[in-house]
């Protein structure tokens, strides 16, 4: 299946989103990205029992902390979805895209 | 006598003693303590004047003790642990007692998060049970929690609270017992609304001994409105207000639930009166000291014997 | 274990504001263990440094070195090397750990990245409860393996007190009231005579700045000073 989604989006997979961690979220932000978003099974349906319950605590903590320093929260997000989702996941992309083109560039750019 | 504080001589005597509450106010109101002190006098042998109760910041217990005394009542100084280390507690103390106050009750007191400076460090240097055997100490040996000796002993009437209705119930006359033996010459509870749970206690308390050693005020403050019932039932700590109670002041009808409190109130100290081991009722009218007189004139308890 | 909890990010920016180059040290013992000064706390406090000050356009030269333990010289001394490269060092370990670094460097400013809270539990990852005060006499054989300074909002020795509200503390339903679960486990043991004793007044020793010497560690050094 050929998926429609944004072409400015670089996907970095995990085995699970439990694996994902506040830095690479930060770091992500830091090194310049305008957005990042964790994409995890539905929750309740994790493989490994709460990754992605965990995943979503780290997500809202990143938002914290970004927001602590003057970065729009919501250039982190969560999403989920269960696997053979592939047009929930596109059209999640695209919402992501469209959220991050209205928040504009990664303000660390500019300094 | 310890004190001879009119008090202890009301119950070393064999009457049925009757004490009263006043809260001092939050100011520098000399004339608000008056007000409340007139509607007491001669309705009480002594009147318990608060520590700033419920944490909150009143004028100090032992100045609007003077007040009372100058007045012509006896106050029963309220001490809690939760404002003073050892070194304060006995400075007042021996200062109370050159004033003439001489009965003091010890109390734990609330925790600070409930008043009006809920950040503030609190001491708890010693606890209560702690205080009564320091009063204690320093009355009958005239020494000083320190061991070193004090010139001129001061005459305290030793008093402690009781909560008879706290979970574990098993535990609430033995924590009584606790308190007689670390000095209490005498006990007033609780405010008591579930009379079932309080004979039980006074009868383990009797059959203890406990009666024999110490003399127990129950606690009584009337119901002022439903409202008032239910907000004791759900938000006081430690208190048992049975549902059928709550029933009658509401059952009682608009503008009748006072009326109805004074009523529970007053049938409560006429069995107080007859139950065996009690030896007085401590109401605490919680600002509705101007329906004292009445309380006690329907309660049978006037007049106070002069002793 | 020291359980302390990150200082809120202002006040750490605050800190540092007149500083180009700044060493975070963290602690890998208490501190890492419940999250608050280890070497992943390091890293996320630096990236959050980094950012703030490049869109202050201030930007910050940013250090980072997670030793085993700042409370200890052994180790302190992996950074006698580094700190001459800084001018200012921020340390995530605890209140101890923070003024060993400092007294070890007497001309270098360092600041607290975390505020120390209370020897503790370790409930869950990420939960700590605090069971301890170090009073230095501890009650504990009476009291069930409870401790009533810490446990007791009140730190009451011959409670409980009237407050004690069906197994919770006064100050709170979600409180557990430390002297019911004291009762209720003497009880269980049949040990309720510890607590039918008075408990006579606490000689208080943590009024003071402590020190311990161990049994067969004395010095002509350690002991002169007492
Ligand atoms: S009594 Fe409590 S505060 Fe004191 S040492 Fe024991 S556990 Fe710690
Ligand atoms: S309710 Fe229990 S824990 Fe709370 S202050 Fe009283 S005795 Fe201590």
């Amino acid at each position: 299946m050929r998926l429609d989604y944004p072409s400015n989006i670089k996907i970095i997979r995990v085995p699970c989103t439990g694996k994902v961690d506040v830095m690479h979220l930060l770091r992500a932000i830091q090194k310049g990205a305008d957005g990042v978003y964790a994409v995890g099974c539905l929750e309740g349906a994790c493989h490994y029992n709460e990754g992605n319950l965990r995943a979503r605590e780290r997500v809202n903590h990143v938002r914290r902390l970004l927001e602590e320093i003057g970065i729009e929260g919501d250039r982190v997000r969560m999403y989920n979805l269960s696997s053979g989702e592939g047009p929930t996941f596109a059209a999640y992309a695209r919402e992501m895209a469209e959220n991050i083109k209205a928040l504009g560039p990664n303000p660390l750019k500019q300094h | 006598m310890k004190s001879e504080s009119n008090l202890e001589k009301v119950l070393s005597a064999g009457h049925f003693a009757f004490t009263g509450e006043l809260g001092p106010p939050r100011g520098a109101n000399a004339e608000e303590v008056r007000k409340k002190a007139a509607f007491l006098k001669g309705n009480v042998d002594a009147v318990n004047i608060t520590d700033n109760q419920t944490a909150v910041v009143r004028m100090s217990s032992w100045a609007a003790s003077l007040i009372l005394i100058q007045e012509g009542l006896e106050p029963n100084f309220q001490m809690v642990c939760r404002d003073r280390n050892r070194l304060a507690m006995q400075s007042d103390i021996l200062g109370a007692s050159t004033h003439g106050i001489k009965n003091m009750l010890c109390l734990s007191g609330d925790h600070q998060s409930f008043g009006d400076h809920p950040m503030a460090k609190s001491v708890f240097d010693i606890d209560s049970i702690q205080l009564i055997g320091m009063v204690k100490q320093m009355r009958d040996e005239g020494i000083f929690l320190s061991g070193n000796k004090l010139d001129e002993a001061p005459k305290m009437f030793i008093g402690a609270a009781a909560n008879p209705f706290a979970e574990p119930y098993e535990w609430r006359v033995l924590r009584l017992a606790k308190k007689i033996a670390a000095g209490a010459d005498f006990i007033q509870t609780q405010c008591i609304y579930n009379m079932d749970r309080f004979r039980e206690f006074m009868k383990r308390a009797v059959d203890m001994g406990l009666t024999e050693k110490c003399y127990i005020l129950a606690g009584v403050t009337p119901l002022k409105s439903v409202g008032m019932a239910k907000y004791m039932a759900g938000s006081v700590p430690g208190m048992d207000v049975p549902d059928e109670l709550i029933e009658r002041v509401k059952g009682a009808g608009k503008g009748k639930a006072a009326e109805e409190g004074i009523k529970i109130a007053v049938e409560q100290i006429q069995e107080f009166k007859e139950m065996e081991g009690v030896a007085g009722v401590h109401l605490m009218a919680i600002e509705w000291e101007h329906r004292v007189p009445e309380i006690a004139k329907m309660a049978g308890v006037l007049p106070r014997p002069v002793v | 274990m020291i359980v302390a909890k990150r200082k809120p990010f202002d006040e750490i920016k605050d800190f540092l504001k007149d500083y180009k180059k700044v060493l975070t040290a963290g602690c890998g013992t208490c501190v890492a263990v419940c999250l608050a000064g280890g070497e992943k706390e390091v890293a996320v406090l630096n990236a959050e440094l980094d950012m703030a000050r490049r869109l202050d356009d201030n930007p910050i030269e940013l250090g980072a070195i997670t030793i085993e333990r700042q409370c200890d010289r052994e180790y302190l001394e992996a950074l006698d090397s580094m700190v001459g490269d800084y001018d200012a060092v921020l340390s995530l370990a605890c209140g101890a750990g923070i003024q060993f670094l400092a007294e070890r460097y007497p001309e270098k400013p360092v600041f607290p990245g975390v505020d120390t809270t209370f020897i503790g539990v370790n409930q869950d990852v990420g939960w700590y409860e605090e069971r301890c005060r170090s009073c230095s006499s501890c009650v504990l054989g009476l009291t069930a393996g409870i401790c009533p300074v810490t446990m007791c909002a009140k730190g009451l020795y011959n409670g409980p007190c009237g407050g004690t509200n069906k197994g919770s503390c006064e100050i709170s339903k979600d409180q557990p009231c430390a002297w019911y679960m004291i009762y209720e486990r003497l009880s269980k043991q049949n040990r309720l005579d510890n607590i039918l004793k008075i408990t006579p007044v606490q000689d208080w020793q943590n009024q003071k700045p402590r020190t311990v010497i161990q049994p067969g560690y004395k010095t002509s050094e350690n002991s002169a000073e007492k």
